[in-house]
């Protein structure tokens, strides 16, 4: 059997993670029922918890946007042929930066406070991954090692900043003070409520649309710049780029700089658009979920939109499942999130040859 | 040389009973019929070409055979017997071994290891080491097959990885050997080495199928041949009863030539010169050392000799692929070498490029052809405007290309390597060409292309030269070095060894220079 037998198209980008995904739900059922609640109304808690009420479907966007931008930053990365394992990291960093446009000028206008923000947070988050990527490009030192130390490098660094530099005085929890007021994202319920629609509030912000910008930019600039193309070039065959003159180098640096960039966006939503503080950890692990995302989205912006929606769907949807299934706890539930990364990421290729079986038959008993 | 007239190499005997016979075996890849009702008989004890163009359906067929295809229809039998073969262990028991044109070694295990390799013999490997030793010894002496069995692999040149191959094969019993394209990766003297071993293999009972796209290798050695064609067998005959042009036709359905057409050349001023070049490797080892030579306009200039000596170098420096550790590269008089300018400038200064190995270096395998047909051109005005790429623009210089050099199917959307490697290389050519270089440097013009595509592509380097732009040619196939160049440059060890007007040009006159022997370096 072909591991890498060829689909038609309508089955490798739907049905294939379709039918991944219910394999991964069909286990997580079993496995609810072995703890004695009952799968389907399990299901059904997760769909309604995700998308039941106004106010859930906000937070399930609200997830999903973190997941585009860490998303998009491993698909970019990823086109050069570099796994960025750092996509955490660069997001904490990035934050970094929003956070301290946030604390800094929050007394001015958000009409110039949010664009500072945004770009100091891709620039903050572009630098940390500039680091493993100088590293790889000059020194050939392993970009999956070195993201995945800077990870650690950025919590133990954000902990210090956060406990002994940017701690609000006279508090115990390690955060800062609230962001002035031009730092806000305005959420999307205030937006709609100024329109005279009346929509529950939930963290869902503006920088949803910040997050389909980059969408349509990585798509863009992978597919239909000259960079891009250079860089899908040293993706798939660095001595084709040497041929061609591209130099493999330069672009492992554009690549991870952008891939930074991309992951240091998350703290626009997360701090701008909802917590207006900056506190210890609250990338929350988007970092790696965007690994799974952009598997599952094959590296495209469309893709990963979609994957993301799952993603933020699980993980709002999840919550839910906790709260009203009292045997079901958080642990289930990142349990049903990790079979959904096994099935649609490390093992997206078990239903591929029996499913090119059974449709290449099906396509030649006409012929 | 194996020489086509070598009587000694043929059959003795008169066949006997098929070792292999194929009935009636169909393939389809989709909407490609790969194999289309084929059926073969090779007698035992005999070596059997199997020949076609790249796509006729050789390897499908012999895929099947070996289990990593099963057949749609047909039936397969060994020594008169019916087979199921659904996997490579099923071909295995069958008592049949295939050498692949890409080896299946693994690198850094010993020969020995890499022989026990799915023959382990139980849980510990010291008993099945013994064994496999001894047995070993015994092949080598058996067929002249020697080996050292405790090197590293990837550290023995290719004719021996090759040699560990067959050994492989016979030490798990193979009575049946398919040996897919052998001498590609193979010099002269090692395929020579090869025939001979194959020769020895058949006298003692072996029986060996032979798949290759090269005549002379098949009129060489071969008691029978079969003619494949799109999937279908054409023709079969006793060697001795064709041709190699009666073949060649067989081949392409038409009549070819076997030779270069071309006029006399009409040198013009010097273009380039190449003074003293040392090229190191990465290791720091000079691989091409004090090469001086000077290229005019209007010619074409090939180099010939064993692979590895340091052609591949040569033409990488020359392309700005590899830097140069000392000498000078002079370009209408400008040194390039100082500068260490790399790939990207030495082709804006009109050097064009066909690598040498296409899939690793000319193509992006995953990229559609006309992206591969903009690969290094990309940020020209023409296909990129301020940083966006022209798709509309790419497209239709790409089915501009493919159409002026006969690229089938002129398809610009469809995968590279969709295509096959004579249809690959014409699009690497066109990209090369079309640009108008004043120097073109073309590495193994005709590796893995089909007749048809030979000539053609032959023509195209011969029209670039008639144009007066220069021509550097390095290939390990002398009949094309012979056929294409207007001087000869022969490289051992690093060195140019010598110069060899094209015309004056023979087989063993080149043969010894390669060799090392009776060099009179030119200064």
């Amino acid at each position: 059997m072909n591991p890498a037998a060829k689909l038609p198209r309508w089955a490798e980008y739907g049905l294939l993670p379709l039918i991944n995904l219910c394999a991964a739900l069909l286990i997580s059922g079993a496995i609810i029922r072995l703890i004695g609640e009952s799968p389907w109304a399990a299901l059904k808690l997760m769909v309604s918890g995700a998308f039941g009420a106004q106010d859930s479907i906000g937070y399930t966007l609200f997830y999903a946007t973190d997941f585009v931008f860490t998303g998009l930053a491993v698909a970019v990365a990823f086109h050069a042929g570099l796994f960025n394992i750092g996509g955490e990291g660069q997001a904490y960093i990035g934050g970094l930066g929003v956070g301290l446009v946030g604390l800094a000028f929050g007394s001015w206008s958000p009409w110039i406070v949010i664009p500072l923000g945004v770009l100091s947070g891709c620039a903050f988050g572009a630098a940390w991954a500039f680091v493993p990527g100088w590293l790889q490009a000059r020194r050939g030192s392993h970009i999956v090692i070195t993201t995945i130390m800077a990870n650690f490098i950025a919590s133990a660094l954000m902990t210090y900043l956060l406990v002994n530099v940017l701690i609000k005085p006279g508090q115990q929890s390690p955060e800062t003070r609230e962001f002035g007021p031009g730092a806000a994202m305005p959420a999307v319920h205030d937006v709609l409520a100024r329109m005279g629609i009346e929509f529950a509030p939930s963290p869902f912000n503006l920088a949803s649309l910040l997050a389909l910008a980059a969408c349509l930019f990585v798509w863009a600039f992978i597919w239909r710049t000259r960079w891009g193309y250079a860089l899908r070039v040293v993706g798939q065959n660095p001595q084709a780029a040497v041929y061609a003159g591209i130099s493999p180098g330069r672009t492992i640096l554009v690549a991870m700089v952008l891939s930074g960039g991309l992951a240091g966006c998350l703290g626009v939503n997360e701090l701008m658009g909802s917590q207006h503080r900056m506190l210890l950890d609250f990338p929350g692990g988007a970092g790696f979920v965007g690994i799974a995302v952009a598997l599952m989205g094959r590296n495209h912006p469309l893709g990963i939109l979609a994957a993301s929606l799952l993603f933020g769907a699980l993980y709002q949807g999840g919550s839910q499942l906790s709260f009203d299934m009292p045997h079901v706890n958080r642990d289930m539930v990142i349990l049903i999130q990790g079979l959904v990364i096994l099935f649609c990421g490390a093992l997206e290729n078990v239903f591929r040859a029996p499913l090119a079986a059974i449709l290449g038959t099906a396509g030649r008993r006409p012929a | 040389m194996a020489d086509p007239e070598t009587p000694a190499l043929q059959a003795p005997g008169g066949p006997q009973g098929p070792a292999l016979e194929l009935v009636g075996i169909d393939k389809r890849f989709g909407p490609v019929h790969a194999n289309r009702s084929v059926s073969l008989r090779v007698s035992r004890g005999s070596i059997h070409g199997l020949i076609g163009e790249n796509g006729a359906g050789k390897s499908t067929l012999m895929n099947i055979v070996y289990g990593f295809h099963r057949a749609d229809s047909g039936e397969i039998r060994v020594n008169g017997r019916r087979v199921e073969i659904a996997r490579p262990r099923d071909s295995i028991g069958a008592g049949i071994g295939m050498v692949h044109q890409h080896f299946m070694l693994v690198e850094r295990f010993t020969v020995l290891e890499n022989v026990l390799l799915g023959a382990e013999g139980g849980r510990m490997l010291g008993k099945g080491l013994g064994e496999a030793r001894a047995g070993l010894e015994r092949l080598g002496r058996d067929y002249g097959l020697e080996v050292p069995l405790d090197a590293e692999t990837g550290h023995l040149p290719v004719g021996m990885q090759q040699r560990v191959e067959i050994l492989k094969a016979l030490h798990h019993r193979a009575e049946i050997l398919i040996l897919d394209e052998p001498t590609a990766v193979l010099t002269p003297a090692e395929a020579d080495q090869l025939f001979r071993m194959l020769a020895r293999l058949r006298d003692q009972g072996k029986t060996v199928i032979l798949v290759t796209h090269k005549l002379r290798e098949i009129m060489a050695i071969t008691d029978r041949v079969t003619v494949m064609r799109q999937g279908a067998v054409v023709h079969e005959t006793a060697t001795r009863d064709t041709s190699a042009k009666a073949l060649a036709e067989q081949m392409v359905g038409r009549s070819v030539l076997l030779r270069v057409e071309k006029g006399p050349a009409k040198p013009g001023a010097v273009l380039l010169e190449v003074r003293d070049l040392e090229v190191r490797d990465r290791l720091g080892v000079a691989r091409v050392k004090g090469a001086t030579f000077a290229l005019r306009a209007g010619e074409i200039v090939g180099i010939a000799g064993v692979s590895g000596n340091g052609q591949s170098e040569l033409i990488e420096a020359l392309a700005g692929i590899r830097p140069a550790a000392s000498g000078s590269i002079l370009l209408g008089g400008h040194d390039l070498a100082p500068a260490g300018s790399g790939r990207g400038d030495r082709r804006s200064q009109g050097i064009a490029h066909v690598p040498e190995d296409r899939l690793r270096m000319g193509v992006v395998a995953s990229f559609s052809a006309e992206d591969n047909a903009i690969l290094g051109y990309h940020a020209r005005p023409q296909f990129a405007r301020s940083g966006f790429l022209r798709r509309q623009a790419i497209r239709s210089d790409c089915e501009g290309k493919m159409a002026s050099y006969d690229v089938r199917p002129p398809s610009p959307g469809l995968r590279i390597t969709a295509f096959s490697g004579g249809n690959q290389q014409k699009l690497v050519l066109s990209r090369e060409i079309d640009c108008n270089p004043s120097l073109l440097i073309v590495g193994q013009p005709t590796r893995g292309v089909d007749i048809g595509a030979i000539e053609f592509i032959h023509g195209r380097i011969v029209a670039l030269r008639d144009a007066g732009k220069a021509v550097l040619v390095v290939s390990v196939e002398l009949d094309e070095i012979m056929g294409l160049s207007d001087r000869i440059l022969v490289m051992a060890g690093g060195e140019i060894v010598g110069e060899i007007a094209g015309a004056d040009a023979t087989e063993e006159a080149l043969g010894l220079l390669m060799a090392g022997v009776g060099a009179d370096p030119v200064k």
